[in-house]
C-alpha cells in the first residue's frame, strides 16, 4: 500500500498535490497529459524529488524523509537503465553490491535472474549489443535481485514497438504476480493499463487523482479524463 | 554571392599557398639537413617537459574543480563558470604581469615568505612556464570537464543513488568513464597549446635551461641572425605540432553530445560539501589574484601614462580594428565560397575546410618566421611590422570566424535564399538583405574575437618590432625589461581594459539590432 497524506510534491518549480491510497499488491497504470507531473509522481516515491508538505507512507512506514538507497523502491527509466561500460551480468550485479564483490551464492542467483527474464547467454554482453527490449529485461532482472515490493516504471516500454511491448507488459505482469509487487507504471498507451493494470489513476492540472478500478475508469470515466482520452 | 564566393575561395587559395611559402622557405633556410646542437636538444627537450607538465597540472586541478563546480549549487557559480571564458582574451603578458604581482620577487606571497623568515620566491624558468600555463589552461579544461559532466544522463546520477552508490563506485561508475572519453582529447588540447605558446616562455622562461623552441627561433633571428638554425628549429616546432594536432583529432572521438547546456546536478552529496568548497575557492583565488593585482597596480598608474603608451596603445586599436575587419571580410567571403563549394563538390569543399583548419597548427610564430625569411630580400620586413601582425592575427582568428559563419550563410542559402531566388534578388540587394542579417551576430563575434587576440598579441611583433611600430604588448614588455614597474602595469590594465572593452563593444554591435 501506498499513500500520500495532503503532500505537495516539488520538481524544480513545478508543484503536484497528491492525496491519495493506492492498494497493493497490484498493477497501477498512471496516464495524464505530458507536463502534468506524472514522472514527478514516480520521482517523489523513489526520493528523488522533494515532498514540500505532508508525508508519504509505503506500507506501514513513512518514507518521507527516508534516502531513495533505503526506499522499498525500484524505478525503471524508459532510458539509460544500464551503465554502458559494464556487461549485463555486472549491471545486474548492481542491484545486490554496488561495489561488484558477488560470493558464489550470489554469482548463481544473478544467473537465475538472468534464465527467469529470458536473458540467459547473454551476461557477458555490453549494453550497445542488445536490442532495446533486451535491454529494459536486464533492468528488471536487476530489479528483480534487488527484491524491493515496489516497482516503478516511467514510460519504460515508450520506445518499443507495439508487439515488443506487449511482450515485455507480460513479464512485469508475471514478475508482479510471482514477488506479490506494487507496480506504478507511466504509460502514454490506454492499451497498456487496459491489458495489465488493476487500478489506473490520472494525473492533471497539478493533482494527482485517485485510482480508479480500471474497468471503472474507462466505462465511466470523469469529464477531465474522457476530454484526455478523446472520448465523447 | 557568386563573384563573392570566388574571390572567398581565391582568399583561401592564397592562404594556403602563402603558409606553403612560408614552410618551403623554411626548409630552404634549414638547407634541408637538420643539423640539431646541443643547445637544440635542450629546446626540444624543455619545450615537451613544460607542455607535459602543463598538461598534467591543468588536468589534475581542472577534474576536481569541474566535479565541484558540477555537483554543488552556490551564488556566483553561474558568474565564475562564465569567467572561467575569459582567460582566452586575457592577453598574455597582462597576466604573466599578474602572475610577478603575486608569485614574483617582488609578489605578494614572497612578502609573506620573507615576513615569517623564509627565501622571497623566484619562479622564471619552468616553474614560472608552467604556473602561467596553468592560469590560462585550469580554466579551459574545466570548461571542457563540465560539458562532459553535462553529458552524464541524470538517469545514471537517480540510479547511482537508488543502488546506494557511495563516492567510490559514483566516481568509478559514472564519471570515470565520461572522464576516459573527454580527458585525452582535453590534455593533448593543452599539450598543444603549451608547445607553441611564445610570450609566456619569452617572459618567464628563457636562459639556457628554460628555452622553448620557439623562443629559441626567436633568438636565432632577432640575435644571432642564424637563419639556417631558425629555419630548421621551425620545422621541428612545427612537425610537433602536427602530430600532436594529427593523435589529438584521432583520439577525438565525436562526443554523444547532449541538447541542453550544463545542467546543475541536483543530486549533490552533504559529504565532500568542504572540500569541494576549498577547491573551487583557492582555485579562484589562484585565477583571480593576478587580475586583481593588474587592475590594484595599474590603476594609480592609468593617469600618468608615458606619452610612449598612449602612442602605442593607439596604433594597438588600430591593428585590432584592421585584423578584425581582415577576418570578418575573409571569412565572410571565404564561408560563401565553402557553402557553394558543399552545394557543388561536397568532398572538395571538406577537404578545403579541414585544410584551412590546418592553420590553426601552424604556430603564428613559424609563419612569420617563414615570411621573414621570404621577404627578406625584397622588402625590409621591419617596416611591414604592423601589416604582418594584423594579417597574421587575422588568421589566427579565421578558423574562429570560419565556424561561426559556415553554418550561418548556410542557413541563409536554406531559408531566406530560396525566397531571394523567386524574387529574383541578386547582386548587392541578396547579400544585403538575404545574407547580412544572418550573419550580423556570428560577425560581431568573429570581429571581437579577432580584435582582442591581436590587441594582446606579443609574438609577431616581438620578432619585428621596433620603436616606430612598438604595440601596447610591447611596450608593456620593455617597460617590465626595464624594471619600470608602475608604467608596465598601468600598461597592463589599459591593455586589460581595451582587449575585453573592444571584444564586448564589437560583440554587443551584434546583437543591438532585432534579432532575425
Ligand atoms: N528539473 C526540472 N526543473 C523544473 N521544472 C521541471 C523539471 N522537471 C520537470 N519540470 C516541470 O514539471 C512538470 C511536470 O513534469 P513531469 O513530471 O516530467 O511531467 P510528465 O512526466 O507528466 O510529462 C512539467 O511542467 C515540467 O516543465
Ligand atoms: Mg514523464
Amino acid at each position: 500500500m501506498i499513500r500520500f497524506d495532503g503532500a505537495v510534491l516539488r520538481n524544480g518549480g513545478f508543484s503536484l498535490r497528491a492525496d491519495l491510497t493506492v492498494l497493493g499488491p497490484g498493477i497501477c497504470a498512471i496516464v495524464g497529459p505530458s507536463g502534468a507531473g506524472k514522472s514527478t509522481l514516480l520521482l517523489a516515491l523513489a526520493g528523488f524529488a522533494s515532498i514540500g508538505a505532508g508525508r508519504l507512507m509505503i506500507g506501514e512506514q513513512d518514507v518521507t524523509a527516508l534516502p531513495p538507497a533505503q526506499r522499498p523502491v525500484s524505478v525503471l527509466f524508459q532510458d539509460h537503465n544500464l551503465f554502458a561500460h559494464l556487461d549485463v551480468a555486472a549491471n545486474v550485479s548492481l542491484g545486490l553490491r554496488p561495489d561488484l564483490r558477488l560470493n558464489a551464492a550470489q554469482k548463481s542467483r544473478v544467473q537465475q535472474v538472468l534464465q527467469h527474464t529470458g536473458l540467459q547467454g547473454l551476461s557477458a554482453r555490453k549494453p550497445a549489443m542488445l536490442s532495446g527490449g533486451q535491454q529494459q529485461r536486464v533492468a528488471i532482472a536487476r530489479a528483480l535481485l534487488r527484491d524491493r515490493p515496489v516497482l516503478l516504471l516511467d514510460e519504460a516500454f515508450g520506445a518499443l514497438g507495439p508487439g515488443l511491448r506487449r511482450e515485455m507488459l507480460t513479464l512485469v505482469r508475471t514478475v508482479a504476480v510471482e514477488q506479490n509487487l506494487t507496480v506504478l507504471m507511466v504509460t502514454h498507451e490506454p492499451e497498456d493499463a487496459r491489458a495489465i493494470a488493476d487500478h489506473v489513476l490520472f494525473v492533471a492540472q497539478g493533482q494527482v487523482h485517485p485510482p480508479l478500478p480500471t474497468a471503472e475508469f474507462f466505462a465511466a470515466p470523469p469529464r477531465a479524463v474522457a476530454d484526455y482520452l478523446g472520448l465523447d | 554571392m557568386k563573384v563573392t564566393g570566388w574571390v572567398g575561395i581565391a582568399a583561401g587559395l592564397l592562404i594556403l599557398l602563402s603558409c606553403a611559402a612560408a614552410i618551403s622557405a623554411l626548409i630552404g633556410a634549414s638547407g634541408g639537413a637538420i643539423s640539431v646542437s646541443g643547445a637544440d636538444f635542450s629546446a626540444i627537450r624543455f619545450t615537451l617537459l613544460q607542455a607535459a607538465l602543463s598538461a598534467l597540472g591543468s588536468l589534475l586541478i581542472a577534474v576536481p574543480l569541474a566535479r565541484a563546480l558540477a555537483r554543488r549549487r552556490f551564488r556566483g557559480r553561474d558568474l565564475l563558470v562564465t569567467a572561467m571564458g575569459a582567460p582566452f582574451l586575457l592577453p598574455v603578458l597582462v597576466a604573466v604581469l599578474g602572475l610577478l604581482a603575486i608569485w614574483g620577487r617582488n609578489g605578494v606571497l614572497s612578502a609573506l615568505m620573507e615576513s615569517v623568515g623564509a627565501e622571497r620566491l623566484n619562479i622564471y624558468g619552468l616553474t614560472g612556464v608552467v604556473l602561467a600555463h596553468l592560469f590560462f589552461n585550469i580554466p579551459l579544461v574545466t570548461r571542457l570537464l563540465l560539458q562532459g559532466w553535462a553529458t552524464i544522463p541524470p538517469e545514471h546520477l537517480r540510479l547511482g543513488q537508488q543502488l546506494g552508490f557511495g563516492p567510490v563506485e559514483r566516481f568509478r561508475l559514472i564519471e570515470m568513464p565520461m572522464l576516459r572519453t573527454v580527458l585525452p582529447g582535453a590534455g593533448l588540447l593543452v599539450f598543444l597549446l603549451c608547445i607553441s605558446s611564445f610570450a609566456i616562455a619569452l617572459t618567464l622562461g628563457g636562459g639556457p635551461r628554460a628555452t622553448t623552441l620557439e623562443l629559441a627561433i626567436y633568438q636565432a633571428i632577432r640575435f644571432e641572425f642564424d637563419l639556417p638554425r631558425a629555419g630548421t628549429l621551425a620545422m621541428i616546432q612545427t612537425g610537433l605540432c602536427l602530430i600532436v594536432a594529427a593523435v589529438t583529432m584521432l583520439i577525438a572521438r565525436p562526443g554523444e553530445a547532449r541538447a541542453g547546456m550544463i545542467h546543475p546536478d541536483p543530486f549533490s552529496p552533504p559529504e565532500g560539501r568542504v572540500l569541494d568548497g576549498v577547491v573551487i575557492a583557492s582555485v579562484a583565488m589562484f585565477l583571480s589574484g593576478p587580475v586583481l593585482a593588474v587592475i590594484l597596480r595599474g590603476a594609480p598608474a592609468l593617469l600618468e601614462l608615458p606619452y610612449g603608451v598612449v602612442e602605442a596603445a593607439i596604433r594597438s586599436i588600430l591593428v585590432a580594428l584592421s585584423s578584425a575587419i581582415l577576418t570578418v571580410g575573409v571569412g565572410m567571403a571565404l564561408s560563401i565560397g565553402l557553402v557553394r563549394m558543399a552545394e557543388l563538390r561536397p568532398r572538395l569543399a571538406r577537404v578545403f575546410e579541414a585544410a584551412m583548419l590546418l592553420v590553426l597548427v601552424i604556430s603564428p610564430f613559424v609563419l612569420a618566421t617563414g615570411w621573414f625569411i621570404l621577404l627578406r630580400g625584397h622588402v625590409d620586413p621591419f617596416a611591414i611590422a604592423l601589416p604582418m601582425v594584423v594579417t597574421i592575427n587575422a588568421l589566427m582568428a579565421l578558423p574562429f570566424a570560419l565556424r561561426a559563419f559556415v553554418p550561418a550563410v548556410a542557413m541563409a542559402r536554406r531559408t531566406d535564399g530560396r525566397l531571394a531566388d523567386m524574387l529574383g534578388l541578386t547582386g548587392y540587394t541578396r547579400l544585403r538583405h538575404v545574407l547580412l542579417p544572418h550573419m550580423r551576430g556570428p560577425a560581431a563575434f568573429a570581429a571581437g574575437l579577432a580584435a582582442a587576440l591581436s590587441m594582446g598579441d606579443l609574438g609577431v611583433i616581438a620578432l619585428f618590432g621596433s620603436t616606430t611600430t612598438a604595440t601596447l604588448p610591447l611596450v608593456m614588455y620593455q617597460l617590465m625589461g626595464a624594471y619600470r614597474m608602475e608604467a608596465a602595469a598601468g600598461a597592463a590594465l589599459l591593455l586589460l581594459l581595451l582587449s575585453f572593452g573592444m571584444f564586448a563593444v564589437i560583440d554587443r554591435l551584434g546583437k543591438s539590432h532585432d534579432p532575425v
